[in-house]
């Protein structure tokens, strides 16, 4: 490959017009998935942590079985996990090409992913907090409320923060399977069209964002923590 | 009022308590001691029923807890209110948060939570800082947010387990005339669960010791302390050990046997038995309401030890001449 041709592509001019859609798309995908990994995700981190040992309402048998789940979402590179669950993905929305192909691959790894980071933040809050609750008569779920996820919140932010980014380069990835987005520009008009313009303006706008979300999170945990 | 009676955990074959019974009156304050691993956590955990006990009975105004089914366990758990070692506050609540959340988990209108919980941060002294994260307050503060939290669901009986424990001393002081102020306004009986000698002076009524989850002493303190052969008179009371006996002199060991003691008895012996007496150590003190005392004197070895013995007796203490060989143990 040569350096004639990386310079080829589209004129710097054109480039928004690529880049702004994709990102818009990148959004969608994101927000859509994070809103299935919140709704699914903390469920699940709360369950494990839970039905632990140190939880609320022990169950090994339960926890094992929610663990092993959990796991499974996580054990694969989020490539071959996408090709593995194709004929799921074809159940459930009809396509496997395409943004919604590319959602259901998402929330799986995502929602393992956030289970494990819930179960994180919640098993930081000290044990006794827990018998303040029960001491003072509170029900189970009013300690899960107003004690785990009250004082876990700092964390369960931080997580949501690293699960955001985590989900935005999964969406590049997805771009395999063209799901659009800014991953899919740079892969597909970037990368294998040598178009140098575009390839240089998705890294930046990446770069740029990841940053963003990142210096965002960071800010709302510190305004947390008292 | 609170009645434990014949209460037993076990975990495994471990047994951590073994048939307790224990009363507190209503309005009295009860210390429980004993050392590291005596069970005094699974007490405190087995009468404010984080756990059930393996078998025996808590009653508190009569009502027994232990058998409850869960909802009907949870609303009677508010009956005892629990004051925590270290206070274990939220740290993402303000101060008045954390007094409020009882009340919350009560579901009362928020109109007469804000009225309570501004009658509990006056009572504890604490309205200044109703705005205050834990982080922001002292060890000594968090411990009265504490208190003010474990008295939200006006509880009839005030559990504390360690409360005052790695509080300095000034502190720990303020903290017990909370309590004692506490007890005398609103009329709660209290449990103290505690390491601390100094907490059971200044502030109990009751004591009992456990040790290998038995209750192998326990009474009214200002009487505990005129007893004999009692390892908690002292350690609440210690004495200094016998100094070496000089030639022609006799140690004697002084305890007050009585409520109350003349306190010119030094002074009136020494008339009595026209001789000096040397006071070698000795701690006198204001204890549940009696005098308490326990003292080391010396006596010329002319006088009839009899003559000795009786002459203080007279005066409501009881002498014995200090073993030379032996050292007193001092806890």
């Amino acid at each position: 490959m040569s350096t004639h041709a990386l310079a080829l592509g589209t004129p710097w001019s054109g480039v928004p017009a690529l880049v702004f859609p994709a990102l818009w798309q990148t959004a969608e995908m994101v927000g859509i998935v994070m809103c299935i990994v919140v709704s699914l995700g903390g469920p699940l981190g709360l369950l494990i942590f839970n039905t632990s040992p140190r939880g609320l309402a022990p169950r090994p048998r339960l926890n094992a079985a929610v663990s092993w789940i959990a796991n499974l979402g996580r054990s694969l590179p989020f490539l071959v996990l996408m090709a593995t669950v194709i004929p799921f993905t074809q159940l459930v929305v009809g396509t496997t090409i395409g943004i919604q192909a590319a959602i259901i691959p998402m929330s799986l790894a995502g929602v393992a992913f956030f289970a494990r980071l819930t179960e994180n933040a919640i098993r930081e809050v000290p044990p006794e907090l827990l018998d303040v609750g029960t001491a003072a008569g509170a029900s189970r779920w009013q300690i899960i409320w107003s004690i785990q996820l009250t004082e876990a919140l700092p964390g369960l932010v931080a997580g949501f923060t690293l699960n955001v980014i985590a989900m935005i380069e999964y969406s590049a990835i997805a771009g395999a399977i063209g799901a659009g987005g800014i991953g899919y520009l740079a892969v597909n008009d970037g990368y294998e069209q040598f178009d140098a313009h575009i390839m240089l303006a998705c890294i930046g706008v990446l770069i740029l964002i990841v940053q963003v979300i990142q210096f965002t999170g960071d800010r709302a945990v510190r305004s947390l923590l008292h | 009022m609170i009645e434990i009676s014949g209460l037993t955990k076990r975990y495994g074959p471990h047994t951590v308590l073994d048939n307790i019974d224990f009363t507190v009156e209503s309005g009295s304050i009860a210390a429980v001691v004993g050392r590291s691993g005596a069970g005094k956590s699974t007490l405190f955990r087995c009468v404010n029923l984080l756990e059930r006990p393996t078998s025996g009975t808590v009653r508190v105004d009569g009502q027994e807890l232990t058998h409850l089914p869960g909802r009907e366990l949870r609303v009677a758990r508010r009956k005892i209110g629990t004051v925590f070692q270290s206070a274990n506050l939220l740290r993402r609540l303000t101060a008045a948060q954390n007094v409020a959340l009882p009340l919350r988990f009560l579901r009362l209108p928020d109109d007469e939570i804000q009225q309570r919980v501004y009658d509990l941060l006056k009572r504890v002294g604490m309205l200044n800082r109703a705005n205050h994260y834990p982080a922001q307050l002292s060890g000594g503060q968090r411990q009265r947010i504490g208190i003010a939290r474990g008295l939200a669901t006006r509880p009839s009986v005030l559990l504390s387990d360690e409360a005052t424990s790695g509080l300095d001393p000034e502190t720990t002081r303020s903290i017990l005339r909370l309590l004692t102020e506490l007890r005398d306004d609103l009329g709660v009986t209290m449990v103290v669960i505690t390491h601390e000698m100094d907490v059971v002076r200044s502030v109990a009524d009751v004591v009992a010791h456990l040790e290998h989850g038995q209750i192998v002493e326990h009474g009214r303190v200002g009487e505990i302390v005129r007893r004999s052969d009692s390892q908690l008179a002292t350690a609440l009371l210690p004495s200094e050990p016998a100094p070496a006996p000089v030639d022609g002199e006799v140690v004697w060991q002084l305890r007050y046997s009585d409520a109350t003691v003349d306190p010119n008895w030094l002074s009136r012996v020494s008339r009595e038995l026209d001789t000096d007496i040397a006071l070698l150590s000795g701690l006198i003190e204001t204890v549940g309401g009696d005098q308490a005392g326990r003292l080391t004197v010396r006596v010329s070895a002319a006088l009839s030890p009899t003559a000795v013995a009786g002459a203080f007796a007279a005066y409501g203490i009881h002498a014995q001449v200090a073993s030379p060989t032996e050292e007193l143990v001092a806890s």
